[in-house]
């Protein structure tokens, strides 16, 4: 038997085996000690949130959570204070749903376009105008939102309501369609629409080349190839990506603060014009808010932040198993 | 002995791929032809019924549109017939994915562009009400503020950052998939909460709103970015450069120091960069923790300052005609530092990769 020259076999890189002196542990060890501040961070947010606002838990209870009012006392009793979030929880997972399913075909029409579609030029000028969009500050969205889309958006519930009235989330109460949890989505999911788009781009152009090749090699149309190769390798990455932009929706102040009368009643009908989220409520009542009533909203913000932590851990995890492998 | 192919020279070579599946000139030609009918017809119907506006317009010309692209299919089987169709469709849908944004680009300039006056980027509004002509007053404090308070938190944050993208690509600890995990985890913080740790920590204790709590807050979300970036940097230097240093007897602090982190000075500086720019417009923690100011503040812990962001958004409050127009002219100046810091980070990240 012979080998031939060609498949001479290269030798397998000898493992490394390092001794640290002292100075490579000092250095290790300050270099742990700067990575684990993010770890140490995550965790004094979390306790001194809950710490600062444990005596709201301790006060009402589960009814925090629950309850639909916020009313500051009138100090002497005979008011007495009562916050909770009910209503602005339901409302930011309203706001943030309706911009999810609104953003999501865009999203991974954009994101297919840009990969399977687009010219290598557009691809290029399109990718950076992604990042670059991803990058602008939601304040400018609100800003937007408020003095040129609004107007857009009261025209189209108009519509809807004429149209599919006689659905119940539909429905409204009086027919002024301005500052409604509706048009605050459509902003949102302008917002998290690069976002969402950016990473399934990232992933559907991590599909193997020659799948997609083969694919088109026995006849199939793009469409063909998309549906059975891209859409099904790229899912896992897709769903994380929305899951970022979720997390993103659900902690959103200015531009809903911006975009949505805040009221305190439960509000499912998304044309109606009232309704608000956790984080813009903090940002409507810092200001003159009582210490006791300022312990409830660091309380919100816990919430707000275990809502959004769980979100983009499942995120994260699922976004980094997708990326890894190639 | 058997006989055995030995593989030549040219089966190595691959031939070049083809792409017979792509649309001919011929193609291409008809479709934008059809395309620019559509555009007339749909432009016509805008004109002559009912439906207005440029989303009018929008869905006009994708019906057309689709409509032609149905017709001319039918000439194809089912499978060519459904390809089409699709096409239409992902094509519309991109469209609608970059519209906002494109929109916003065209509104932020162009009802922007008129308050960006030079009293705008040297005076204050101390003694201007939001409601004065543009011609006076400016955003000079906000901007300084601003400046401010993104300077602390980078000079916070890039070490920091640079010490995890260093744990992470060089150290690897038992804690690597941790730190990871936190780093990416911790790029979801909302900005509201950031700010609300400030306050219940660095405002309480201080017991003042200040640049200081500000700049503290967005280095909290400054972090990740700056962290996440920095690993990504570094894990493109090659492994053979770490080798090399190892072979002429460096030690591992050595090369990490003089080795590693030298050869991607300029991609450190994108990761501070785009650090820089994911937190200059974050509005909500200054609303918590560095307020607002009209006038002049130079000192990080001289009391409440002004900054872009919530210069803006006070504006907006407001909601005259004249303050609106300061709240625009405020945002570009916003995109533009984001712009302008965006593409630095392009052109500087691009040098290390070759």
């Amino acid at each position: 038997m012979s080998i031939s020259p060609s498949v001479q076999a290269t030798p397998e890189a000898r493992e490394l085996s390092v001794i640290f002196n002292r100075a490579d542990r000092i250095f290790r060890r300050i270099v742990t000690a700067g990575a684990l501040t993010s770890l140490i961070l995550l965790g004094l947010i979390g306790t001194f949130l809950f710490v600062r606002s444990a005596q709201i838990f301790n006060d009402r209870g589960l009814k925090f959570i629950t309850g639909s009012n916020w009313t500051a006392g009138s100090g002497d009793g005979i008011i007495p204070d009562d916050f909770s979030i009910g209503p602005m929880l339901t409302g930011t997972i309203l706001v943030s749903v309706i911009a999810l399913v609104i953003s999501m075909p865009l999203a991974i029409g954009g994101a297919l376009f840009v990969e399977f579609y687009a010219t290598p030029k557009v691809r290029k000028v399109l990718t950076t105008l992604l990042d670059l969009a991803a990058a602008i500050p939601s304040l400018i969205f609100g800003i937007w939102g408020v003095v040129f889309f609004s107007s857009y958006g009261e025209r189209w519930s108009d519509l809807l309501n004429s149209r599919f009235g006689w659905l119940p989330f539909i429905k409204v109460q009086n027919e002024v369609f301005g500052r409604s949890p509706f048009v605050a989505g459509c902003v949102l999911a302008s917002l998290i629409t690069p976002i969402i788009t950016s990473v399934s781009r990232e992933v559907f152009s991590r599909t193997p080349r020659d799948l997609v090749d083969t694919c088109y090699a026995l006849g199939g149309t793009r469409w063909g190839a998309i549906k059975t190769v891209v859409l099904p390798f790229g899912k896992s990455g897709v769903i994380g990506g929305a899951m970022l932009g979720l997390g993103r929706a659900l902690g959103e102040t200015v531009a809903v603060y911006l975009l949505l009368n805040i009221v305190f009643r439960y509000n499912f009908r998304i044309l109606e014009s009232e309704g608000g989220n956790i984080a813009s409520l903090i940002a409507l009542k810092f200001g003159e808010a009582t210490e006791y009533e300022l312990k409830a909203l660091v309380a919100a913000g816990f919430v707000l932040f275990l809502l959004t932590l769980v979100v983009n851990m499942v995120a994260a995890s699922i976004v980094e198993r997708s990326t890894r492998r190639r | 002995m058997s006989t055995m192919i030995v593989p030549t020279e040219r089966a190595n070579v691959a031939p070049e791929p083809t792409t017979p599946w792509r649309p001919t000139r011929k193609n291409k030609s008809i479709s934008s032809i059809v395309f620019l009918i559509s555009v007339v017809l749909s432009a016509a119907i805008v004109l002559l019924t009912g439906l207005a506006g440029i989303d009018g317009f929008g869905l006009a010309l994708f019906a057309v549109f689709m409509a032609a692209t149905i017709v001319r299919s039918f000439r194809l089987n089912q499978k060519n017939r459904k390809d089409a169709f699709v096409g239409v469709l992902i094509a519309s849908a991109a469209v609608l994915a970059f519209f906002p944004w494109m929109s916003i680009l065209a509104s932020v300039i162009l009802k922007g562009v008129r308050g960006l006056q030079p009293n705008f980027l040297v005076e204050n509004m101390q003694f201007t009400t939001p409601d004065d002509e543009l011609n006076m007053g400016g955003a000079a404090h906000a901007i300084i503020g601003s400046m401010l308070m993104v300077s602390i938190a980078a000079a916070i944050t890039l070490p920091l950052g640079i010490l995890s993208g260093v744990y992470l690509t060089e150290i690897r600890g038992r804690l690597t998939f941790l730190v990871r995990f936190v780093v990416q985890s911790m790029s979801g913080v909302p900005s509201i909460v950031a700010g609300l740790f400030i306050y219940t920590t660095f405002v309480n204790y201080t017991d003042a709103f200040s640049g200081m709590a500000g700049a503290l807050a967005l280095a909290v979300l400054m972090l990740p970015t700056v962290a996440r970036t920095a690993e990504e940097v570094l894990k493109l230097v090659p492994d053979d450069l770490r080798s090399a240093s190892y072979a002429l007897g460096a030690r591992q602090w050595r090369t990490s120091l003089m080795v590693v982190l030298p050869t991607v000075r300029s991609g450190l500086m994108t990761a501070a960069i785009l650090g820089v720019a994911r937190v200059i417009g974050e509005t909500a923690p200054l609303l918590l923790t560095s307020l607002s100011n009209n006038s002049f503040v130079f000192n990080p812990l001289g009391g409440p300052i002004g900054s872009l962001p919530t210069y803006v958004f006070g504006l907006l409050q407001i909601g005259t005609e004249n303050s609106i127009n300061r709240a625009w002219t405020g945002s570009l100046v916003l995109m533009i530092v984001v712009l302008i810091l965006f593409t630095t980070a392009r052109y500087i990240g691009g040098k290390d990769k070759r």
